[in-house]
């Protein structure tokens, strides 16, 4: 087994890259047991391709190798899968995700396989070129492995709120039954006691999009749901099933573009309120770069 | 249907007319306490009309 060695470390390079990326999100997905054998053996079977890829080329099996490509195109139905499992988790959410933000999930999921895929295959490549160096090209690889999975993540990372707005916190006002913020009319609140609860614990946050492209960034209805999702599971929210005047609402002022967060959280903490907002992804579905398109730089 | 009227109060009777069913209360009072009586059963939103009606609608 000439290559033992190569298969070893790159597989297992794959592995712990795959576990390395599923660390980094314990917030967009509770992390049970379960979910996480599933995602570390697909990451161990992502691994293992990306290790036999270079010993196949090697020996000048190229029918091996195809196959090996026809394997990890399997991985497409990791974003089926993940895609049913929240779609059928939605009804048991208070505050829902939303399709476009279960979309977004399904497709860093299936994403990270092929990421770990190409880490295995790099320690491969590593580990073969250098296999005069002895011992020595484990070390060396193991480096090229953690530097490419680090790369690769970063390179993923996408925008938070943060990166394309400004998140202010405001008053909740109150004419008559109208909830208030800003100038925008958010919601009816009928009863006088739900009007004393948004005034007692209730918080609001403008959020004003830093340019054009944040602003047709910020109108999609699905980042609309992912900021009330995220936010609610971030600080959680002050109501029970049916209590319907306490979802998070998310308004659009249609005149600046801003966007207007209006909840009542568990606890009235502004700093939190405001921390979570920004820490919002945006949703890779939702980016819009109108300018870069001619009209949209007339527009501007 | 994605929003529904599923019932009015009123202490007006020639306010409200239609198909959802109408509650009439005699006063402020009970016009609320029967608002969110009504919203409680029904998991609903109650909706001040500003005019001495409420509606309750789901959303």
């Amino acid at each position: 087994m000439k290559y033992l060695i190569t298969l070893v470390v790159a597989t297992s390079a794959g592995f712990l890259a795959r576990l390395y990326m599923l660390r980094r999100d314990y917030r967009q997905y509770p992390s049970y047991p379960q979910g996480w054998a599933i995602h570390l053996f697909l990451g161990f079977i992502g691994g293992s391709i990306g290790a036999v890829i270079v010993p196949a080329i090697l020996e000048g099996d190229y029918s091996a190798v195809s196959f090996l490509l026809l394997a990890a195109s399997q991985f497409r139905e990791v974003r089926n899968v993940e895609r049913q499992t929240l779609g059928a988790m939605e009804a048991t959410e208070m505050v829902k995700r939303g399709t476009a933000y279960i979309e977004g999930i399904a497709r860093v999921f299936e994403a990270r396989n092929y990421l770990a895929i190409w880490v295995a295959l790099s320690v491969a490549a590593v580990s073969e070129l250098l296999a005069s160096l002895g011992y020595w090209r484990v070390v060396i690889s193991t480096l090229v492995g953690a530097l490419m999975a680090l790369v690769l993540v970063q390179l993923m990372q996408g925008d938070r709120i943060d990166d394309i707005a400004t998140v202010e916190l405001v008053e909740v006002k109150f004419d008559g039954a109208l909830a208030i913020i800003g100038e925008t009319v958010m919601m009816n609140v009928g009863l006088p006691q739900s009007r004393q609860v948004y005034q007692e614990r209730g918080l609001a946050a403008i959020i004003s999009p830093n340019g054009p492209d944040a602003k047709a960034t910020l109108a999609n209805l699905g980042q609309m749901q992912a900021i009330a999702h995220d936010v609610s599971s971030m600080i959680g929210v002050f109501m029970d099933v049916g209590e319907q005047e306490f979802i998070p609402m998310v308004r659009r002022n249609p005149s600046t573009g801003s966007l207007h967060v209006l909840m009542v959280p568990s606890e009235r903490d502004e700093e939190a309120f405001l921390t979570a907002i920004r820490r919002v992804p945006v949703l890779e579905g939702a980016i819009r770069k109108p300018l870069t398109s001619v009209a949209g730089k007339m527009v501007d | 249907m994605d929003k529904q009227i599923l019932a009015v109060i009123t202490v007006d009777r020639d306010k409200v007319g239609g198909g959802a069913p109408i509650f009439y209360a005699q006063d402020e009072e009970e016009l609320l306490d029967t608002a969110v009586l009504i919203s409680r059963i029904f998991g609903a939103a109650a909706h001040d009309l500003h005019n001495g009606v409420f509606v309750i609608v789901k959303h």
